[in-house]
């Protein structure tokens, strides 16, 4: 017999997070990174004790669009995320020193179960995940740890996007998960078909990314400020 | 120290064991330490020690804790090959440490070079075994 212990733990862990809102897509390169990132800025600064987990192992981009630099979390039973810009920040690449994380799929739940068992988040309002693009180990391991997790569905103004995220929201439905809304990003202003908000293509968010003080003053942090409040998020 | 949160899922898990097999009392359980995740057995069995305060299933249990040699098969050309010999900085060794996973980021196929190999024994912590008393 071979028991992996990890798993009994988690709960336990997560156990002082209210909301665990897990910022989805099925496409890539549609913002979920930065509407992760922001999101989890914009509610600590409303206040809220928030985490920001970036669960895109392959991909990680959280700590670029923070700009969160030289970080490292502190080990005390378990490790306990750094801190920065009031957000609980966690990521792979305080420990991949930049480099490729080449992982097959079951190392990628192997990590992601790892980082869960030792991750001590402590008492949040909000843990936010930037999941990667599609239904995989990451989404699949969250449903199964984060029991009571949340989606907030990212898509862009395209009848592929729309496509897939119709078959995803069908199963999210299905398997009982609670989608709190669908926003669509780079929207040319036109109303989006599905969507509970709209965020606007800002062609001055690039410039800001890295710098959280900017970030937040973007048409893009006002416009997923609007989004996230019909989303039921603050 | 990082070894207390993987100590406490081994004792919480083998409690839950334990009550699924209706054991009242824990006398054993066997523990494996994955070479490749170098965890400190002194400060994990310090841990043990007082979290079993908390269960007391586990009160009077005996951890058993044995090393197992880590073993890596290239999934790119099938050699098999042990960590002995793998180079390593301290700080990659460390992230290994903390996400075994790592190892392909840092580790790669002595033949072939290749991050893509499969890690065949040896990873993380785990139980072997539990006993008991019904
Ligand atoms: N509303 C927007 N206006 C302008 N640029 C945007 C907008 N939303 C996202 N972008 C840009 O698009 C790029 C991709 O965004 P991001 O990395 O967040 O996507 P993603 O869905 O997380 O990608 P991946 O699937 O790789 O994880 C980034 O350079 C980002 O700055
Ligand atoms: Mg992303
Ligand atoms: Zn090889």
């Amino acid at each position: 017999m071979t028991i992996d212990p990890r798993p009994s733990v988690i709960a336990e862990r997560l156990k002082g997070v209210k909301r665990v809102i897990a910022v989805t897509g099925w496409k890539g390169g549609i913002g979920k990174s930065v509407t992760a990132s922001t999101l989890a800025l914009l509610l600590a600064k409303q206040g809220y004790r928030t985490g920001l987990f970036d669960l895109d192992f392959a991909g990680a981009s959280d700590h670029l669009v923070l700009g969160a630099k030289g970080l490292f979390p502190k080990e005390e039973k378990g490790l306990e995320p750094p801190v920065f810009e009031g957000v609980k920040f966690m990521s792979v690449v305080f420990f991949s020193e930049n480099k490729a994380v080449p992982l097959r799929g079951a190392n990628v739940s192997d990590a992601i179960i790892e980082l869960l068992a030792i991750t001590q988040w402590g008492e949040l309002d909000f843990l936010v995940l930037d999941m990667p693009p599609g239904i995989n180990d990451a989404a699949l391991d969250v449903m199964r740890f984060a029991k009571g997790a949340e989606v907030l569905a990212v898509t862009v103004p395209s009848v592929l996007a729309h496509d897939v995220l119709e078959r995803s929201l069908a199963l999210y439905r299905r398997l009982g998960v609670p989608v709190l809304g669908v926003v669509e990003n780079m929207s040319d202003g036109r109303r989006p078909a599905g969507a509970c908000a709209a965020i606007r293509r800002d062609p001055k968010l690039e410039a800001a990314l890295g710098r959280p003080a900017a970030l937040l003053k973007t048409a893009f942090a006002r416009d997923l400020r609007r989004a996230a409040a019909k989303a039921g998020l603050a | 120290m990082h070894e207390w949160a993987l100590a406490e899922s081994v004792i919480k898990s083998a409690v839950e064991h334990a009550g699924e097999q209706k054991l009242k009392k824990l006398k054993e359980t066997g523990v494996v330490f994955g070479e490749l995740q170098a965890i400190d057995k002194e400060i994990f069995s310090f841990a043990l020690e007082e979290l079993r305060k908390q269960f007391p299933a586990a009160a009077a249990c005996r951890f058993k804790i044995e090393v197992e040699p880590a073993a890596f098969r290239c999934k790119a050309c099938a050699h098999e090959f042990p960590l002995k010999g793998l180079k390593k900085t301290k700080d990659e060794a460390e992230f290994i440490h903390f996400v075994p996973e790592m190892a392909h980021t840092f580790l790669k196929c002595p033949k072939c070079k290749s991050p893509d190999f499969e890690i065949a024994r040896g990873r993380g912590v785990s139980i072997s075994y539990i006993k008991g008393e019904k």
